[in-house]
């Protein structure tokens, strides 16, 4: 109880969210290279971005709290990823109407 | 009160780990689920934690737009795709096994690599300071304004980013 206590007191460490965005980044690039499906390849991705985002934002609350240089990129990255998910999924099915599959083993031409 | 104080502090540690966990654990299934539906709804459990992080650090407003542009738009979009590219029901292919054991030893190395990084280096230069909570108001002026550390031209070139998207979307998408 009294080591629970010493180490539930005082503000939460850096290096914990730091450990939540490592894990998820990493599970990203598991995925990333796992993975045959394009769409499970794009929820990769979206977990790094997502991950780099979380970093951005701890930086910031952190080291500079003063500054908001960091909430400030983390916003812009989130716009730039909806962005990419929109044109990526548009690509994804555009090929899967042109060649009936989404697997990345069977995309070998890129026209009709 | 610094009883109070201390409670709250000890809540917010509690939200935290329950939030690190409940992360921790999605993002590892998002990427190993055989069905393609299911990775979907755990990424977005994972989005919807990452927005209980940054209200924990105080970002009320990035919280919102998490919610809003994350969970709602682009998870729409997800499930869109999936229903228009999957037969329901049927599992999807992974790599070879010799690949999917190759990609594991790589980020359990990296997750070595970057985690050594932080518990040796990180808390020798960071200062504990309190959140103060940020004011939507300044948020508003410091991305529409012209000056040092202001952001307008970001702004608007996200704009316009935005728009070549749409367009290049529906014209990548659309029916010939």
């Amino acid at each position: 109880m009294d080591i629970l206590n010493n180490m539930l007191s005082g503000q939460v460490p850096i290096e914990a969210y730091l450990g939540v965005s490592l894990i998820m980044f990493f599970a990203g690039i598991y995925g990333f290279l796992s993975r045959k499906n394009l769409l499970m390849i794009l929820v990769s991705i979206e977990l790094m971005l997502n991950a780099a985002d979380i970093n951005f934002v701890v930086f910031n609350r952190y080291l500079y709290p003063g500054q908001m240089e960091g909430f400030f990129f983390a916003l812009f990255a989130i716009a730039i990823a909806a962005c990419e998910t929109a044109v990526a999924i548009a690509i994804i099915i555009n090929i899967y109407r042109n060649l009936t599959s989404v697997e990345v083993g069977e995309l070998d031409e890129m026209k009709e | 009160m610094g009883d109070l104080g201390g409670l709250n502090i000890m809540a917010e540690q509690i939200i935290f780990y329950i939030l690190a966990v409940l992360i921790a654990i999605f993002s590892v299934l998002a990427v190993t689920s055989k069905h393609i539906i299911r990775s979907a709804t755990y990424l977005l459990f994972v989005l919807l934690g990452t927005a209980g992080l940054y209200i924990l650090l105080g970002y009320y407003y990035l919280f919102a737009v998490q919610i809003a542009v994350y969970a709602g738009g682009v998870m729409v979009l997800f499930i869109f795709a999936i229903l228009l590219t999957n037969r329901p029901g049927e599992k999807v292919k992974s790599e070879r096994k010799d690949r999917r054991i190759a990609a594991g030893i790589t980020s359990l190395a990296g997750i070595a690599f970057c985690g050594h990084i932080i518990y040796w280096n990180i808390n020798k230069v960071y200062s504990l300071v309190v959140p103060d909570e940020q004011k939507v108001q300044e948020i508003g002026l410091n991305l529409m304004g012209t000056e040092k550390y202001q952001y307008l031209l970001p702004f608007e070139f996200i704009s316009v980013l935005l728009l070549a998207c749409i367009v290049g979307a529906i014209m990548i998408a659309r029916r010939r």
